[in-house]
């Protein structure tokens, strides 16, 4: 009786919605087993492409959800993608740089930026709307200032050999007409975008800085009452998520190998919107990167529905997920709702 | 009592010269910059029976911005923020341009019916977005998200033209008819450009009901704090949708004018870059991006200078893709100096000194 009080108490609330997103990604999981079985979508390899597609996306997504958690946004990410993309391709292309010192510059860069825009919305107190607005305008037009034709990444073997490399898993196999046993695999992106959210999920649940920004968001005013140090906390966040932006930057590089200005428009859309389907409420105060991650996977299952149609168009893809980040923002506002009416 | 009244309106006037000092002094300098650029700045002529010259095609580029600068600042002034306007021009003008078709002879439908089914979309739209902020409180930022990403999408749905039998979406639909142009470039022996009269229009009916009507101060009180508002007896949740729709209009308005001045719906590119540009003109008009206290005639003169920044960046050689860069400097710069926290900062460093 105790156990199923305490499971109770789990689920409702904000878990809840988290439950909402894992049963919902479990059936369009099977559904797509079902439709698309043809299309090899009961496939280890397929769930797997569905990691290597959205490396950065689960990187920027966790990065937005620590952001989210403090009460803020960052509209800026997709624009960040793009520019550290176009950053990576200039500098190894054209300036003919070693990958590993190239990498650090846009990781330094993304450092910097989020300083910025941390600093603006923490100490000046400037809504994070408008400043991230601003940075994402400001990162897209540097962006074109670097180049306006598109550079490919052709000549540096280090960084495409790190970008092709398929890590084998031991597990999942299935055997192909030749009797030949293939195993699924995934790229280094995918191994340092898991790596990245179990950080910050550690981060989050056991540090300090992670009990600080949930404090921060649950009550900005209790936050500061508590004695904590609300505008260190909060420029933090920015901070890291600028990094991670940076790091998710680096990271979509490995999947395009390219670098143009239109690349990753929208991108801050994916996030958020994986990030609200996970179960973070846009109010501050709740949200987990597992829910953030299951977020990324249902986009993901949704593209690949799309892509397994064959007859829609890419645009369907925007259209969908922006249904869905209406529903769930919806479904959010209405458990508000309902918790306001009952305490 | 009447010592008080007049109190208030000195205080109130003053503030008002304040407030518009921002946006004047910043076309004051924009101004200046392109005279010492080019002497022959404010020369205008008439060519071909129309006016011509530098100040007037800043001013006619600038109808659409004026526009859904009005609308900008209305969503603003209630607390929030609309960052869909581009989209929803852009899906507005792909409506307005798949309804009138593209045939030399006659138009698919009347052009009036068009132009008002694309502001009956972009009120829709708006109304979207409204009912998001203000009935199921969600921040205005990401529920405005949503049209962001997916009007453009929809927008190419509708762009659709018949290839080889089937209907293809992502076109560039052409309108050949001559009165269509007519909209966004001049009409039969008026040597002012159509958007210039449009934007006045929409100015002064805008001004009109803001001033003559409660409504003004029903959104300043919105803004300033919505609960005290409720309290008084205003129905907060109606005026903050009423201004999403508002805005939706105003958009809609700029995506036709747009799509006329091309004669054709290019949905990747008309009302790109826009909402910087609007809620540029708000904050450069002296409005608080808080929301609450407004001034519709800031917000014009920023939409205006706003233009005059872009069309003189242009001609020092910035490419329209980097052209962002300079405005979010402009924006950053604009909502420091307004902010509180700086102006204490500087004030007790002053204070230190001293």
């Amino acid at each position: 009786m105790n156990l199923i009080e305490q499971a109770k108490r789990k689920v409702s609330g904000s878990n809840f919605l988290l439950v909402v997103t894992i049963v919902m990604f479990a059936i369009m999981y099977l559904a797509g087993i079902l439709i698309y079985s043809r299309q090899g979508f009961g496939n280890m390899q397929t769930f797997m492409n569905m990691l290597i597609d959205n490396a950065g996306l689960i990187i920027v997504a966790s990065g937005m959800t620590v952001v989210i958690i403090t009460g803020g946004i960052d509209i800026s990410v997709g624009s960040m993608i793009g520019l550290s993309c176009m950053m990576l391709a200039y500098m190894m292309e054209i300036k003919g740089m070693k990958a590993s010192s190239a990498v650090a510059i846009v990781l330094v860069f993304g450092i910097i930026f989020g300083s910025v825009q941390g600093w603006l919305i923490s100490y000046l107190k400037i809504q994070p709307f408008i400043v991230t607005l601003a940075g994402m305008f400001f990162a897209r037009g540097l962006t074109a200032m670097i180049s306006v034709d598109q550079i490919a990444i052709l000549s540096n073997q280090n960084f495409l050999d790190m970008a092709n490399k398929n890590i084998y898993l031991p597990f999942g196999a299935i055997v192909n007409k030749r009797g030949i046993k293939l195993f699924p695999f995934i790229h280094p992106s995918v191994v340092i975008a898991l790596v990245t959210l179990a950080v910050i999920w550690y981060v989050l649940k056991y540090t300090k800085f992670g009990r600080s920004v949930f404090a921060i968001g649950g009550s900005e005013q209790s936050a500061l009452l508590m004695g904590l140090n609300v505008r260190k906390v909060k420029m933090s966040a920015y901070v890291l998520n600028g990094f991670l932006s940076a790091l998710g930057g680096f990271v979509f590089c490995l999947n395009t190998t390219s670098g143009f200005v239109e690349q990753a428009r929208g991108f801050e859309m994916e996030a958020i919107a994986s990030t609200v389907i996970g179960g973070t409420l846009l109010t501050g105060g709740v949200g987990t990167v597992v829910g953030s991650f299951f977020g990324v996977l249902i986009k993901a299952i949704i593209e690949t529905y799309i892509r397994s149609n064959g007859t829609l168009s890419s645009w369907w893809n925007k259209i969908v997920l922006s249904l869905l980040l209406c529903f769930f923002i919806v479904l959010q506002s209405v458990f508000a709702a309902i918790r306001r009416r009952r305490g | 009592m009447s010592d008080t009244l007049s109190l208030i309106k000195s205080k109130g006037r003053a503030l008002v010269g304040q407030r518009l000092f921002l946006p004047l002094f910043a076309l004051f300098l924009v101004l200046i910059v392109n005279v010492i650029k080019t002497p022959a700045f404010f020369n205008i002529s008439i060519q071909n029976g129309v006016l011509y010259g530098y100040i007037i095609d800043i001013i006619n580029r600038s109808s659409e911005l004026v526009i859904l600068a009005v609308g900008m600042t209305l969503v603003i002034a209630t607390g929030g923020i609309d960052i869909s306007v581009g989209a929803v021009s852009a899906l507005s003008a792909a409506v307005c341009v798949r309804l009138l078709g593209s045939s030399y002879d006659n138009y698919a439908t009347p052009m009036v019916l068009a132009i008002l089914a694309a502001l009956a979309i972009g009120m829709i739209c708006g109304a979207f977005n409204g009912l998001l902020v203000s009935k199921l409180r969600i921040q205005a930022m990401v529920a405005t998200l949503i049209l962001f990403t997916a009007g453009r999408g929809v927008a190419q749905l509708i762009s659709a033209r018949e290839i080889g039998g089937k209907m293809v979406p992502g076109q560039i639909i052409y309108v050949r008819m001559e009165s269509f142009k007519g909209i966004g470039g001049f009409l039969p022996k008026v040597i002012v450009p159509t958007p210039v009269f449009i934007a006045a229009a929409v100015v002064l009916i805008f001004y009109l009901v803001l001033t003559r009507t409660a409504l003004g101060l029903y959104i300043k009180t919105v803004g300033i704090n919505s609960r005290a508002g409720r309290l008084v007896g205003i129905n907060s949740t109606f005026i903050m949708f009423l201004g999403y729709v508002l805005c939706g209009l105003t958009a809609s308005m700029a995506g036709v004018i747009s799509s006329s001045r091309i004669y054709s719906s290019d949905a990747n590119n008309i009302g790109l870059n826009m909402e910087l540009d609007a809620i540029l003109a708000v904050a450069l008009g002296g409005n608080s991006m808080a929301g609450g206290k407004f001034s519709l005639a800031g917000s014009v003169i920023g939409a205006i200078t706003i233009q005059a920044l872009t069309t003189s960046l242009y001609a020092m050689g910035v490419t329209a893709d980097q052209l962002p860069v300079y405005k979010a400097v402009v924006v950053v710069l604009i909502v420091s100096i307004q902010s509180e926290e700086l102006k204490r900062w500087i004030s007790a460093r002053g204070g230190k000194k001293a």
